[in-house]
């Protein structure tokens, strides 16, 4: 009996955003590795055995510009640098696991990170939304440029992010979250929003109360005046390994008004 | 695959997909950088990727080609410590020394861009990075210490005492 050899998984490392898309293709198939921060431990406990990987550490896509008005994030930039980025981002990148996991882990993948085993992830996502963040993206129909949350709605996992992009305005920001158990844990839930400093369009949103961030437009209608407990209109709460539904369901309410308290006090 | 590890060029024949930990130990056959929760979570396997401190359990051989990289064997020797190693050395800052190099690791890296790192600079490097023996007061310790230069890098290596077995034990940071 012949025993054919096992096929080397094949691994790319494109040396450009154009590779890099190209290698993507489609994205049937891919393993995108972006700061491994969230692959690298699958891949060392073998859950993991992609047949084609991508490793953006050379792609390029770690760019960050400001210019006519718009700022635009490469996928690579570390969540350590976004330290530097607007408010309500700054503060969610802070708190974000340690110096070193802050350094390798990526926007994109952030954005990317759907629920871990048992509890959510992305603790950039809702200050993405709050920032009126659009993604541009790669994968099966071509490249496309989408608001956050639309894109969180769609499979995010299934799309190759190039970049982050959101209007320069002069907006406050307001960040709240629970604190986490340990540098490493996920934020069990945050919430993040910005509103104008003339004190129209609030945009609101909250990580950890669903498999990625939501948008809180109940809360939104009401203003800076309204009743926090609106935010509960806009989710579904469920247990995890991180925090019970009925934990959530009363926290939700004391971060959202944290929030409203901090735009109230910074305008 | 082509790596400098402590001003020495390898080159290297791991997959691209394998950790710099396991290249480092495995390959290499450098073992100050641990394989503790091997997920980034615990910090003993940090080392300095191009002067910056990283998790070497989440970085992948393929993504860091020509990269230098420092390891605790390349901070100093028993007779010469680096500033951090002598710290430690100094304030008894390791016990079981499990954690010890990716403490050493992360505190030589604030210090190269923050040499006058406060306490607050001190917790928040060393955040991730778990002891389980020490409570973290005399690592804290040795590293502001670092910082303020107090620490003697030259002293020689103590001898063993009559009878006393003279053990080396390689990636020992004492």
């Amino acid at each position: 009996m012949s025993v054919a050899p096992l096929a080397e998984p094949e691994v790319l490392v494109p040396a450009s955003e154009e590779e890099a898309i190209a290698a993507f293709g489609d994205g049937t198939g891919v393993t995108v590795l972006g700061g491994g921060t969230i692959l690298m431990p699958e891949l060392a406990a073998g859950r993991l055995k992609p047949e084609k990987t991508i490793l953006l550490a050379r792609a390029g896509l770690d760019e960050w510009r400001d210019e006519g008005g718009t700022t635009r994030i490469g996928a690579a930039v570390s969540v350590g640098a976004l330290v530097d980025a607007p408010e309500p981002l700054a503060s969610a990148a802070r708190h974000v696991a340690d110096y070193e996991v802050r350094s390798q882990g990526t926007l994109g993948g952030n954005l990317c990170a759907g629920p871990g085993r048992g509890f959510p992830r992305g603790d950039l996502q809702a200050p993405l939304i709050a920032l009126d963040a659009y993604v541009r993206s790669a994968g099966a129909g071509g490249e496309r440029t989408e608001p956050v949350e639309r894109f969180l709605s769609t499979s995010p996992g299934n799309r190759l992010v190039v970049q982050v992009e959101f209007e320069t305005r002069d907006r406050l920001g307001g960040w709240a979250a629970l604190e986490r158990p340990h540098a490493h844990s996920y934020t069990a839930l945050s919430v993040a929003a910005t509103i104008s400093p003339s004190g129209s369009d609030l945009r609101v949103a909250c990580s950890g109360a669903g498999p990625y961030a939501v948008r809180l437009r109940s809360v939104e209608q009401g203003g800076l005046d309204g009743d926090p407990g609106e935010a509960l209109r806009d989710v579904h709460l469920t247990d995890d390994a991180l925090a019970s539904a009925w934990y959530r369901e009363r926290m939700l309410p004391v971060l959202v008004g944290r929030v409203l308290s901090q735009l109230k006090e910074a305008g | 695959m082509s790596l400098i590890i402590n001003g020495a060029e390898y080159e290297l024949a791991s997959p691209p997909l394998t950790s710099l930990l396991n290249v480092l130990r495995e390959e290499v056959g450098l073992l100050s950088p641990k394989a503790g929760c091997q997920q980034g979570g615990c910090g003993t396997c940090t080392v300095l990727i191009d002067g910056e401190p990283r998790r070497a359990c989440l970085t992948p051989l393929g993504a860091i080609e020509g990269a230098a990289i420092t390891t605790v064997e390349g901070l100093g020797d028993p007779r010469n410590l680096s500033p951090v190693q002598a710290a430690f050395h100094e304030h008894y800052a390791a016990q079981c020394g499990f954690c010890t190099p990716g403490m050493m690791m992360a505190a030589t890296g604030l210090l190269a861009r923050r040499p006058d790192a406060t306490r607050d600079d001190v917790l928040e490097a060393l955040a991730g990075h778990f002891c389980r023996c020490t409570g973290y007061v005399k690592i804290v310790d040795a590293v502001l210490s670092a910082a303020a230069g107090r620490v003697d890098t030259t002293r020689p290596e103590p001898e063993a005492e009559p009878g006393e077995p003279s053990v080396v034990i390689p990636g020992s940071p004492a």
